[in-house]
């Protein structure tokens, strides 16, 4: 291969942006055959990869990459499933950028290579040839019980059954996937998508029970006196936060969970066929600047949005989104009002919300995050018009759990204490991992704690019948 | 799939039905709540529980069929099944030996009404029962409520039953002593029972049937002002002290969506059955 031809990166094709503003199909298209093998073709399969560094499930990345420059593609995704139960998940939602293509040496000299979108087409490659799923491991007892089914439950529900475990993963909502089913939208995560993941998940013998609200139905303890030999706790961080402002209870004013609950569990998008409803307006702001800001802000635009704004306190180069998520939205049309915070919401007789009050802010000191801290800049409040507004600043974990659970530390945000290297809780059996124990972070950092959880309760279990047998 | 394992139309479209979810039954108390989402397209609508028989692993639930889903369901028969029955959910109503309690429940809340002050009543309170209702026609649970109370009133919007609207209670108040009260019904009746027995300082708590989307904490849609703070009906209540309650914000947000909800109503009925798009 010319060495000019290796520095670039083999595009991904995207839904035209005039069309995909007016639907919620998926915008990145992926990789055909075509594509996929020139851009494997690239990689220079280090002897010492680097790229497996920034891996937090430990994929063996230059083997996957081979198989598919050889045509293997079906055993490039069995390849990845041996360290990765949500290929097809973490293709399209990883930020690569700062994990395994930081470390690439091509990124030197040019475009690292395209990890991402070579996973995902892999693991799209066997979703549409049919999956396999390899039998079951006999001889390991032991039943455990999952708590939550979102990228840290399937993670470890997944690397438990294959271990052999007799798994039942609990889900408070009607279906399987947490934050990918309620969360992320459909144009980035299409649900079918995470929906056979889900299957695979329980082809390998996991049993999911919906609609079982644990700390509701049953305590951790419950649990434990049903039978249950060890329990992982990712519950998520699914409460949202509000912004404790006057007006913030008006009509019109949504949390980006109910928003985006509205839009991507209950397609509200295609409501009156689903019955639930969402109302948009003309004008919309949505205040914040992570992954989950853009998703409303993007989601918005589709739902016939005529304006749509970022409000957020710092500047672009504090927004914590992904880089590419920006990219979209600002392509897209969403506009950036930043340096901007919201100081009370107006409303109409009706209780509707009409206008935001906002401050203008600057940038001081850096404080403990190490980002320079928005200060208000006094006399600079401005009004806002806008018919709806989404506030996405952020969640903490629900308190169900911690709440009915003795013995389970917490801190003071709420989320739940861990041994670092084992996602071991302080309460005997218990482990958890996900952004239950980090506060809202990524879906990947979320499946690595739910496999380094498993992986513990494997040897827990192992020590405690082996500790039964030497009694 | 969760079966309806028995339906009762109580009164003109009111219905009672038992659903087979036994795990939810062993643990539900009296004004915790069950979320129904009848099929894949449906929505999730909270409905307060009212009773469980645990033998037949059933949890009972009454629904006023105005909107599209509740009419729809009220087309449902014993033996159809529901998609998702999630719950038990919120938290149960405080339950203790407080002596002498009012209750007030309104329409089809008296079902679950009924529930909680059998539960009273085994703890030894002494019950003043009211049942209200639109008209006489929408009343139900008279007969179980009188059995359950040691003083027992009707009251009708229209005074076709029993006294017309709450006002008589402000003599009930002004004659005996309360040491609690519990109102369950629609938010315009919760309003008039606190209003009538804060002169008295009397404790009334009121079980909110905010609007809801999960149920369980994540969408905040049900967010109430409780004492001058948010709070979320789902997590914090649905039971609240009825005196600190801001009914005003209350009652618009609760119409958020009224007018989507008469449009699905509408289609459903002119169709007679869902839409599809496209």
């Amino acid at each position: 291969m010319d060495k000019e031809k290796r520095k670039h990166a083999v595009p991904m094709a995207k839904q035209d942006v005039l069309e995909r503003i007016h639907n919620f199909y998926e915008v990145a298209l992926g990789y055909n055959e075509e594509q996929a093998l020139a851009e494997a073709e690239r990689c220079l399969q280090c002897p010492k990869p680097q790229c497996v560094k920034g891996c937090p499930v430990d994929i063996d990345i230059p083997a996957f990459i081979k198989e598919i420059k050889e045509g293997n593609f079906l055993a490039a995704s069995a390849k990845l499933k041996e360290k990765n139960s949500l290929p097809a998940i973490c293709g399209r939602v990883c930020p690569q950028e700062n994990q395994c293509q930081k470390f690439c040496i091509l990124g030197k000299m040019g475009d690292p290579i395209s990890i991402g979108r070579l996973e995902r087409f892999a693991s799209d490659y066997e979703r549409t040839k049919g999956v396999t799923v390899s039998p079951k491991k006999s001889g390991v007892k032991g039943r455990v019980a999952v708590v939550g089914s979102g990228p840290a439950g399937l993670t470890a529900a997944a690397d438990l059954a294959k271990l052999g475990y007799d798994v039942v993963m609990f889900e408070s909502l009607h279906s399987a996937g947490g934050v990918l089913m309620y969360g992320i939208p459909e144009f980035r995560m299409p649900k079918k998508i995470v929906q056979a993941e889900v299957d695979y998940i329980q082809k390998l013998g996991v049993e999911l029970k919906t609609n079982y609200t644990i700390g509701k139905i049953f305590t951790i303890d419950e649990l434990f006196e049903s039978g249950f030999d060890a329990i992982f706790v990712g519950s998520g961080a699914g409460l949202p936060h509000f912004m404790r402002i006057p007006g913030e209870n008006l009509g019109g004013v949504y949390s980006a969970n109910e928003f985006l609950i509205r839009v991507n569990l209950m397609k509200a998008y295609l409501f009156p066929e689903y019955d639930t409803p969402i109302r948009i307006g003309k004008k919309v702001a949505v205040i914040g600047g992570g992954n989950v800001a853009m998703d409303s802000a993007r989601s918005a635009l589709r739902l016939g949005a005529e304006e749509v704004y970022i409000v957020y306190r710092r500047s672009k180069e504090e927004l914590p989104a992904r880089a590419e998520e920006v990219e979209n939205a600002e392509e897209e049309g969403v506009n950036f009002r930043f340096l901007t915070n919201p100081v009370k919401f107006l409303g109409d007789e009706s209780g509707w919300v009409k206008a935001i009050e906002c401050i203008q802010m600057e940038l001081g000191e850096p404080d403990a995050s190490g980002r320079r801290r928005p200060v208000p800049i006094e006399g600079s409040e401005f009004i806002m018009d806008v018919d709806t507004a989404v506030i996405a600043i952020g969640q903490t974990p629900n308190p169900l759990i911690q709440r009915t659970t003795e013995g389970l530390e917490t801190t003071k945000w709420g989320t739940i204490v861990v041994k670092e290297e084992t996602g071991e809780t302080t309460k005997r059996g218990v482990y958890a991992g996900g952004d239950v124990v980090s506060g809202a972070a990524t879906v990947i950092s979320a499946m690595g704690a739910g496999k380094k959880a498993a992986r513990s309760i494997h040897e827990y279990l192992m020590n405690k019948k082996g500790a039964k047998k030497g009694e | 799939m969760y079966e309806i394992v028995t339906k009762q139309e109580l009164a003109s479209n009111i219905h009672l039905i038992e659903l087979a979810a036994g795990d939810v039954a062993k643990k539900a108390k009296p004004g915790q709540f069950v979320i129904l989402r009848l099929d894949e397209k449906g929505e999730r609508i909270p409905l307060t529980i009212a009773g469980v028989d645990l033998e037949k692993g059933t949890v009972a639930t009454a629904f006023h069929a105005v909107g599209k889903t509740t009419k729809k369901l009220a087309k449902m028969k014993a033996g159809d099944s529901l998609m998702d029955v999630s719950g038990p959910l919120g938290n149960p109503a405080e339950l203790k030996k407080f002596g002498r309690v009012l209750l007030v429940g309104g329409g089809v809340w008296c079902a679950p009404l009924y529930y909680l002050a059998k539960a009273l009543r085994e703890k030894g309170n002494e019950l003043v029962i009211v049942a209200a209702g639109r008209t006489g026609d929408g009343l139900i649970f008279e007969k179980e409520l009188e059995e359950v109370s040691d003083e027992f009133y009707v009251a009708t919007d229209d005074g076709s039953k029993g006294y017309e609207g709450l006002g008589f209670l402000k003599d009930v108040l002004e004659a005996q002593k309360f040491d609690h009260a519990v109102a369950m019904g629609q938010v315009v009746l919760l309003q008039t029972v606190t209003e009538l027995t804060k002169p008295y300082g009397l404790k009334t708590m009121v079980t909110l049937a905010s609007l809801m989307v999960d149920g369980t904490g994540m969408c905040g849609a049900c967010r109430v002002t409780v004492g001058g703070e948010t709070k979320f009906a789902c997590m914090d209540g649905p039971e609240f002290d009825g005196h600190l309650v801001d009914f005003e914000e209350l009652i618009k947000r609760q119409r958020i969506y009224l007018p989507e909800e008469r449009m699905a109503s509408m289609i459903y009925e002119k169709l007679g059955g869902d839409v599809k798009l496209g």
